[in-house]
């Protein structure tokens, strides 16, 4: 049986500096696996190859067995992977609902059309979306003016607009308020069981990573060093030298106080 | 609250800042006292960084006055902030991709405050060796974490009286987070007074005297850290864990 | 072989002046964040006051260097004296904005150099010392060149030297990436942004001053020197001092060598090396992709919505006024004359074709420096079928906006592939290149003397027919317009054009979908050369100009790029502000100072201020909100002008 992503041997090098060196692993349908690791270990630049924004050196990236390395963004997106921004990227001249229409439109192939109107395609379908978010009152809203947390539930609106099989969240909780990272990725395990979608995300609060992901994976200077349970990674000498370091304590701590 | 006799090395008062229409400082006020590190608590889209910026003088306040050292700053352009003694940390980081170490803490020196010694690139690499061994390299190719190193020393250059720190913490790894705590206590024993911003309740209890909380731009809280932890009420309406 | 070596160091002599202009609009350029247009006027400018001070003091060889530096400072104090009195006032403008300050000096500077220069051609002194000429295997070389030649190595050593051994080049530097930043550790922004205006000004006028003894001086200097600079700048690679330095070399040799190869197509040549440079090397020799920088964030456009009441009643009374004016004439003849026919004919002409450049300025975040290409090229289209074909009016009306498409599907292929000013400035040299071509390709498109004899059909052929033909034409062709804008399409390109990162993300297409919205933009124009051509009767290459291509510009800025209706207000002024001016003899120093006085005046533009309105109805200004429309967001986007 394929596993739904399968990562291998993936490598990238800028300028003589290896970013990316021979990772690999896999993900299956409903697990959620967490990347982490210092500043600068490589794991934005893993992200953007998976999603199509750089192109690996080496390396094979599978999608259901299709290799999808070196393919643009938009093609792999089509293939069903989703994707969140460590920083929110949404449409900011367009409402909340006019957001999660635009992927719509979209996945039905119908962002050529030049003449009817955009308003009345997709609503009901973007209606539901906002509503498993819980965004559906704020629909008629602005982007612009959205509170950062709800913003972020509209990305992964968004992101779930083409029924994705995979979701790749960069730090979906950065710059949240502890409440609000909760709530966001209690209803990430929610959505992600239902559907039995495969998550990666990056992450650097602890609480949150030890909280949620099922296996966890540490990238140092460009390569893996741990990958496994939370509580094996929890316990790697390594891990907690080059990474976790003290603070692991008071994170485990709150984060079992908050699960 | 505010001791009578020596003035508060920084004093905002009754703040009054907008974007567009949007009203999003609204009359917040605080002080910070010489050799203080006092933390801006409060969640993101809360205001911290907004009062930071209008403090430095890097958006314009609609009301409200600033006063560094008793010396009024209200209204006064960056760069003329800046050398009054008030030195700036952004939260993106903000370095000179391009420029090498070095560079970058050239275009942050400043002459020297009287009374203080001058901080200098050795004395910087004293405090943060990871800069030393990359003086020459170009700091877009440094990993985040000796960024946000590089970007407090590159402030330091202009030797400030006051630090303003949005969100140190923020998007590092534990490790690293943990050097910055150490490196605040460390800028704390030199005399600097720092205001900085966070989230990270753990993070601001280790190096805070005191705290502020800040929602939808208002100050709601104001208070020791012991206090505060004390404190289950507000810790749970402002900040639940 | 003499002939190559010969021709070799003519090439190189040539890109002297070149290099000059372009690494100063690439220094302005990267702290400013202003591409100044007004760059070739003051190599102009160089040039005739060089020809000034060289008169006054430069007799011996001392003297003439001295005057060819005076030249320079004095140019570069013209630059200061830009900076102070106009642009300092603007920095905390939208970016586009300060363009059109910088358009409106052109127009200034043409006309006091005409006033004070006269309207002659002035031919330059020569060096002394270098009047004659080496023989080099056998050929002659003019010893000058050999000077010229020397010129750009030691410029970009002494730029070089000042950009990495200095404190205030470290500044410059810093500046160009993050200026605010750079202001935030004490550094005073005022006296970077005065020094590097000097600078990069003094060069232009180094440029124009220096190339005397080959060149002379003339009033066609300024635009023609611009658009080669722009190339230079593409080619080599924005913000990069070298990569100017080596394409100003490339372009130079290409046009000399071009010259003896292919007499007529040296341009062809010219746009094939650029072509070339940028499929491998889309932000040039030397470039990088574009910084978004930390200026100026304009606040979010408000999402779309349907016509409101005050729009529609605006429109049925516009439309109103539009089919009754014809009434008015024919009842009351002395009253609504002829002329207010012609003029309101032109204004839909122009109000066609600034609707077209806006659909991509606007929605598409595309902005167009050179969108007469495709006014132009319509025009020259519906006119060659008349010419070669005997063509009647109706086919030529239809092969008018499917030539201009054709143009667009050329031009955009290259285009798209760019982002920002890369993209401007690219549109401009296409635009320039093919103006190039009507004008030095006499046998087929007349040259200068342009094309005559395109009148309408006879059913179309008196003035009200015609007026109501314009009519039809341009309301169809904005609600056209305007429909696909509420359409999918228009949807996803304003998504492009908010976050090009989320529509990737999305499985949007985005260059295919820019290139589409060229494509369709250049078709509108093209339909607005058409009528144009028809409405004269004949067609000149002035209708491809580069002015031409400002101006649309400059009705899409002053009525307002994020509002449908902007573009329609500032053509109608703008058209009707030049047919008042065309009369007076210095019109260009009226319209220019015009619009300087403007800009200084409504920092915000004339829409800013109801885009605030507007915002404010749509419930922008809700509390809490900062995290969208400030700081909070993180990155760029809430960093906001600091006070300049």
């Amino acid at each position: 049986m394929t596993a739904l992503l399968e990562v291998s041997g993936l490598s990238k090098a800028f300028g003589g500096v290896r970013a990316v060196q021979d990772v690999s692993f896999a993900i299956e349908p409903g697990e959620l696996l967490a990347l982490i690791g210092p500043n600068g270990a490589g794991k934005t630049t893993c992200f953007n190859m998976l999603m199509g924004q750089i192109r690996p050196d080496r390396g094979a990236i599978r999608l259901k067995g299709r290799d999808i390395a070196g393919l643009p963004p938009h093609r792999i997106w089509r293939l069903g992977v989703g994707r969140t921004f460590q920083i929110t990227a949404t449409f900011s001249s367009m409402t909340v609902r006019e957001n999660v229409q635009m992927a719509l439109i979209s996945h039905k192939n119908a962002s050529r059309r030049l003449w009817r109107p955009a308003a009345g395609t997709e609503t009901a379908q973007a209606e539901a979306l906002l509503e498993r978010v819980g965004m559906a009152e704020q629909g008629d809203r602005a982007c612009s003016v959205l509170a950062y947390g709800d913003l972020k539930r509209v990305e992964l609106a968004i992101a779930l607009a083409n029924d994705p099989d995979l979701l790749l969240m960069d730090e979906p909780t950065a710059g949240m308020a502890p409440r609000e990272r909760i709530e966001l990725m209690s209803l990430a395990d929610e959505i992600v069981a239902e559907r039995r979608i495969g998550v990666l995300f990056t992450e650097h609060d602890m609480d949150v990573v030890f909280a949620h992901a099922h296996r966890i994976m540490v990238l140092n200077r460009g390569q893996l060093i741990a990958e496994g349970a939370p509580s094996a990674v929890r316990a790697n000498e390594q891990v907690r030298e080059i990474y976790l370091g003290s603070s692991v304590e008071a994170g485990a701590a709150s984060g079992e106080g908050a699960s | 609250m505010t001791a009578s006799a020596p003035p508060p090395v920084l004093e905002a008062r009754d703040l009054h800042t907008y974007y567009g229409g949007a009203h999003i400082l609204a009359d917040l006020s605080f002080v910070l006292n010489d050799g203080e590190v006092v933390v801006l608590l409060g969640r993101n889209g809360a205001g911290k960084t907004t009062t930071m910026k209008s403090v430095m003088g890097l958006v314009r306040m609609r009301a409200g006055t600033v006063h560094l050292e008793g010396a009024d700053i209200t209204g006064e352009e960056p760069h003329v902030i800046a050398r009054a003694g008030m030195g700036y940390v952004p939260e993106d980081r903000r370095i000179f991709g391009d420029l090498t170490v070095m560079e970058n803490l050239e275009v942050g020196r400043q002459p020297p405050r009287p009374g203080a010694p001058a901080w200098t690139p050795e004395r910087l690499f004293g405090m943060f060796p990871n800069l030393a061994e990359m003086r020459s390299r170009p700091a877009g190719r440094m990993s985040g974490g000796e960024q946000q190193m590089l970007t407090v020393a590159r402030t330091l250059m202009g030797n400030p009286k006051v630090l303003l720190l949005d969100e140190p913490s923020e998007g590092l790894a534990p490790v690293i987070v943990d050097q910055m705590a150490a490196t605040i206590q460390a800028l704390k024993a030199e005399g600097l007074s720092i205001l900085l911003s966070e989230q990270n309740l753990h993070f601001a209890t280790a190096v805070s005297d005191r705290a502020y909380i800040v929602e939808k731009g208002r100050i709601r809280y104001e208070g020791t850290m012991d206090a505060l932890a004390a404190d289950a009420e507000v810790r749970n309406t402002y900040l639940t864990v | 072989m003499g002939d190559f070596v010969v021709t070799l160091l003519t090439g190189l002599s040539s890109a002297a002046a070149l290099f000059l202009v372009a690494s100063g609009l690439s220094i302005i350029f990267g702290v400013t964040r202003i591409v100044n247009f007004a760059h070739g006027s003051f190599y102009m400018l160089g040039a005739y006051i060089g020809v000034t001070t060289v008169q006054s003091i430069g007799g011996g060889a001392v003297g003439f260097w001295v005057a060819i530096l005076l030249a320079a400072v004095l140019v570069g104090l013209i630059g200061v004296a830009m900076e102070v009195l106009l642009l300092r006032r603007i920095y905390r403008a939208p970016e586009l904005f300060q363009l059109i300050a910088t358009f409106g000096v052109i127009l200034v500077i043409q006309d006091v150099t005409l006033w004070i220069w006269g309207s002659e051609d002035l031919v330059g002194p020569r060096a002394p010392g270098f009047t004659g000429a080496v023989t080099i295997l056998g050929q002659r070389l003019p010893e000058y060149d050999l000077v010229l030649i020397a010129v750009s190595p030691l410029v970009l050593a002494g730029l070089w030297l000042l950009f990495n051994r200095t404190r205030w080049g470290t500044l410059v530097r810093a500046a160009t990436l993050d200026r605010q930043m750079v202001s935030a550790l004490g550094v005073n922004q005022r006296w970077l942004f005065t020094g590097v205006l000097f600078l990069g000004s003094a060069l232009a006028g180094l440029g124009g001053a220096i190339q005397l003894p080959k060149g002379g001086a003339d009033l066609l200097m300024d635009f023609n020197i611009i658009a080669a600079a722009f190339v230079v700048v593409v080619v080599g690679g924005m913000g990069s001092i070298g990569g100017a330095f080596l394409a100003a070399i490339l372009i130079g040799l290409l046009q000399t060598f071009g010259i003896q190869i292919f007499p007529n197509s040296t341009l062809i040549l010219m746009f094939l090396v650029m072509a070339v440079v940028l499929i491998f090397r889309p932000w040039g020799l030397l470039g990088r992709p574009e910084i978004p920088g930390h200026g100026v964030v304009e606040a979010p456009e408000a999402p779309l919505r349907p016509a409101g009441r005050s729009l529609r009643i605006g429109g049925a009374l516009a439309m109103a006024f539009l089919l009754l004016l014809p009434v008015a004439h024919l009842i009351a003849p002395s009253l609504v004359g002829d002329f207010s026919l012609v003029l309101t004919i032109e204004i839909l002409i122009f109000v066609l074709f600034a609707v077209a450049l806006h659909f991509i300025m606007g929605p598409g975040g595309m902005v167009s420096f050179g969108h007469a290409a495709f006014f132009g090229g319509g025009a020259y289209g519906a006119a060659l079928l008349v010419k070669f074909a005997d063509a009647p009016m109706e086919i030529a009306f239809w092969a008018a906006p499917a030539g201009a498409a054709l143009l667009a599907i050329l031009f955009g292929w290259f285009c798209v592939r760019l982002t920002g000013v890369y993209f401007a400035m690219l549109t401009l040299a296409f635009a320039q290149i093919a103006w190039s071509i009507v004008f030095q390709w006499g046998e087929v498109t007349g040259g200068d003397d342009g094309i005559l004899g395109t009148w309408p059909s006879d059913w179309a052929s008196s003035r009200v027919a015609y007026y109501y033909l314009t009519v039809g034409f341009t309301v169809a062709g904005i609600l056209a317009m305007r429909r696909i804008l509420f359409a999918p399409f228009g949807y996803t390109l304003r998504a492009g054009r908010d976050s090009p990162l989320r529509a990737a993300a999305i499985g949007i297409d985005l260059k295919r979908h820019q290139w589409i919205a060229f494509t369709i933009s250049g078709a509108f124009a093209g339909l607005a050369g058409a009528l144009f051509v028809y409405s004269k009767g004949s067609v000149f290459p002035t209708s491809m100009e580069i002015a031409r291509s400002f101006d649309a510009l400059l009705m899409v800025l002053l009525g307002g790029v994020h509002s449908l209706t902007g573009p329609i207000v500032g053509a109608t002024a703008l058209t009707w502000l030049n047919d008042l001016f065309s009369e007076l003899s210095y019109w260009r120093f009226l319209l220019g100072a015009t619009i300087i006085a403007l800009v200084l005046l409504l920092p915000d533009g004339l829409a800013g201020l109801g885009d605030s309105w507007a915002g404010r109805r749509l419930g922008l200004a809700s509390p809490g909100s900062e995290s969208g429309a400030g700081p909070g967001s993180g990155s760029g986007a809430g960093d906001r002008e600091a006070p300049a």
